[in-house]
């Protein structure tokens, strides 16, 4: 494993049934560091980052998060999901709870939080979302771009060491994916560990240190915004940037 | 709906007046002048096209037809307090037999002069099932006011102590007999049935087959028979001197029985859970039980509050036909009420209060359901 690498993926192969989601696929990815995961829809992306927190089981190759590796075994399962949170395409908030129920409920059963306490740091989280004022209602009653901040202030209360965001913004109205890609970047500025499939170009040419593009469950092409965007290598990623540039 | 529209159903039709009556009870006439709200509101509602004309003249006939020999039978000619004589020479419903016959339906073959304590047992249940639908009451003390509750009910109804005779349980009958039968079957029922549907679920093979077939197997055969086996066949499976009460062996089967159809409904409500919530509370590496308890089953459960209280009080119809296996429930005693010879030709008006008996408690499960079905969701209003 090299040097203070958080996540290491090593030939990760996955199948459902006869189709072949991922190939071979390898990846490090340093302490602090900002990873967007982009590619055409089908191309694995989502399928790779939800392996990461064993939401997906991967049949070959190794995973290792923060020096643990990820097999059946649940203990190790349970030690690597505490350590990373991650934020939906859907959001996934609990609609029976209030927010602050939601962002306090994992800390309380997971760690064994005072209510008090992770009460206090729940609503430190709110402000910084810019949402304190809505800790008492329900999901329901919120807009799209609101859950979605809630549910990173959600991940937060777990003091994850790594995020992971599954198109976080692809669900939202336009004009509420700036609320919730400021908050990313402000996560980002901290020094956060991030892996977000996205395809906000925007948003990956000014946070990522590396951008990886996927095709057919396969990396295709990694490296930094600049060669990405200016100088990209294969034909593959070419195409891709000239489908999403366009407009 | 527009106040111009049609409807040709009744169901439309109640549904206008339901939902908008300020609007379909006002008519403006030419002029600026407002019709008498009742008439207007027929002639828009009842009588605005042919066929509703038609439809509403026929229902006239037939309540016509109907009610007055109805009210008639069931209040007019009715005899309230007379003999038995009376009620022969009189055209209306005989309720003396109820007056005459109401400790043997309410109570059955409980020894006559110990019948306050059935009663007062009954009273304290029905108070104590009232005191636990009120929501201001779920506190952690209401445990144990259902546990002294039980211990009273238990020394009232057997006695032996504090002086009180000792009344055997196959003596027992009537109301007590329907109430702690359903009751009781319900709430073993409830939790039994939410661990059925989950094992149902199990990712582990064996837990899955264990449920599936236990629940297919008792869906798939009558109540009878299940009380049956559980009466008759079960003690046969018992190590010789051991015995289990008939009345417990009944509860069982209604019980497992109930159980069976309550994991059905229960089921329902898993799958209506969008995966993203598994998901989530995974991701925030919540274990399987408090993924289940905190998150699936409360939102689960309130999806299927409709069907599971259908089962409830279906339990509590179904708890009639423990008279098979040779104990008193409410509408055995009442049948027996009418064995009396003198009172024999009134059977009708017995079995007509006995039903009234069990609506009265299913029509109240039925409106709590209702109260907390809009309690429980409260959280989807927007």
């Amino acid at each position: 494993m090299s040097e203070n690498a958080v996540i290491e993926l090593r030939k990760v192969g996955k199948w459902y049934n006869s189709y072949h989601a991922l190939r071979d696929v390898s990846l490090t990815i340093r302490k602090g560091e900002k990873v967007v995961v982009c590619g055409p829809s089908g191309s694995g992306k989502s399928t790779m980052i939800r392996c990461i927190n064993r939401l997906e089981a991967h049949q070959t190759g190794h995973i290792i998060v923060n020096g643990t590796e990820l097999t059946d075994d649940v203990k190790a399962i349970e030690k690597i999901r505490k350590q990373v949170g991650m934020v939906f395409q859907n959001f996934n908030l609990f609609p029976h709870l209030t927010v602050l129920q939601n962002l306090t409920l994992a800390p309380i059963w997971v760690r064994g939080m005072a209510k008090s306490e992770i009460e206090e740091i729940a609503m430190m989280y709110l402000r910084r979302v810019r949402i304190p004022d809505q800790a008492h209602k329900f999901p329901g009653q919120l807009s799209g771009g609101q859950q979605q901040r809630v549910a990173i202030a959600r991940a937060l209360c777990m003091r994850p060491e790594i995020m992971l965001f599954d198109e976080p913004t692809s669900a939202l109205d336009p004009e509420m994916v700036k609320e919730v890609l400021d908050v990313m970047i402000e996560l980002a500025d901290e020094g956060m560990t991030m892996v977000c499939v996205t395809h906000e170009m925007g948003f990956a040419r000014s946070v990522a240190d590396s951008i990886i593009f996927m095709a057919e469950g396969t990396i295709i092409e990694s490296g930094s915004p600049a060669q990405f965007f200016e100088n990209p290598k294969s034909e593959r990623t070419r195409q891709f940037l000239g489908q999403i540039l366009e407009h | 709906m527009s106040k111009d529209s049609t409807p040709h159903s009744t169901a439309a039709l109640a549904a206008s007046f339901e939902e908008e009556p300020s609007q379909a009870s006002v008519t403006s006439l030419p002029g600026g002048v407002t019709a008498l709200k009742p008439f207007g509101w027929a002639k828009n509602n009842l009588f605005n096209t042919k066929l509703n004309t038609v439809l509403t003249l026929l229902c006239c006939a037939i309540l016509w037809f109907a009610v007055p020999p109805m009210v008639n039978w069931l209040v007019v000619n009715a005899v309230w307090l007379g003999t038995s004589d009376e009620c022969r020479a009189a055209a209306g419903a005989c309720w003396s037999i109820i007056v005459v016959k109401h400790r043997l339906i309410f109570f059955g073959t409980y020894p006559f002069d110990e019948q306050w304590r059935p009663f007062l047992a009954c009273a304290l249940f029905v108070a104590m099932l009232g005191v636990s639908g009120v929501r201001a009451f779920w506190r952690p003390w209401l445990a144990g006011a259902w546990a002294l509750v039980l211990v009273a009910m238990g020394v009232l109804m057997w006695g032996g102590v504090f002086g009180l005779t000792h009344v055997p349980n196959d003596k027992w009958g009537g109301l007590p007999i329907t109430l702690m039968l359903s009751v009781f079957a319900i709430t073993l029922a409830f939790p039994l049935s939410i661990l059925l549907a989950l094992g149902r679920q199990s990712s582990l093979p064996a837990i899955r087959s264990l449920c599936v077939g236990f629940i297919e197997l008792m869906r798939g055969v009558p109540l009878v028979s299940v009380l049956f086996m559980a009466s008759v066949m079960f003690p046969l499976f018992l190590p010789e001197g051991v015995t289990i009460d008939k009345l417990l062996r009944a509860l069982a089967g209604l019980t497992l029985f109930t159980a069976a159809y309550l994991a059905e409904a229960v089921r329902g409500g898993l799958q209506a859970i969008p995966k993203g919530q598994y998901e989530a509370a995974d991701a925030l590496s919540l274990s399987y039980w408090q993924k289940t308890t905190l998150i699936i089953l409360p939102q689960a459960l309130r999806m299927v509050i409709p069907p599971i209280v259908n089962q409830f009080i279906s339990c509590f119809k179904d708890t009639s036909l423990v008279t098979i296996v040779g104990l008193y429930d409410l509408l055995t005693a009442a049948t027996v009420a009418t064995t009396d010879p003198e009172w024999r030709p009134f059977f009708a008006e017995v079995y007509v209060f006995a039903g009234l008996m069990f609506w009265i408690f299913c029509f109240s499960m039925s409106r709590y359901s209702q109260w907390l079905e809009r309690m429980a969701n409260r959280y989807n209003r927007r």
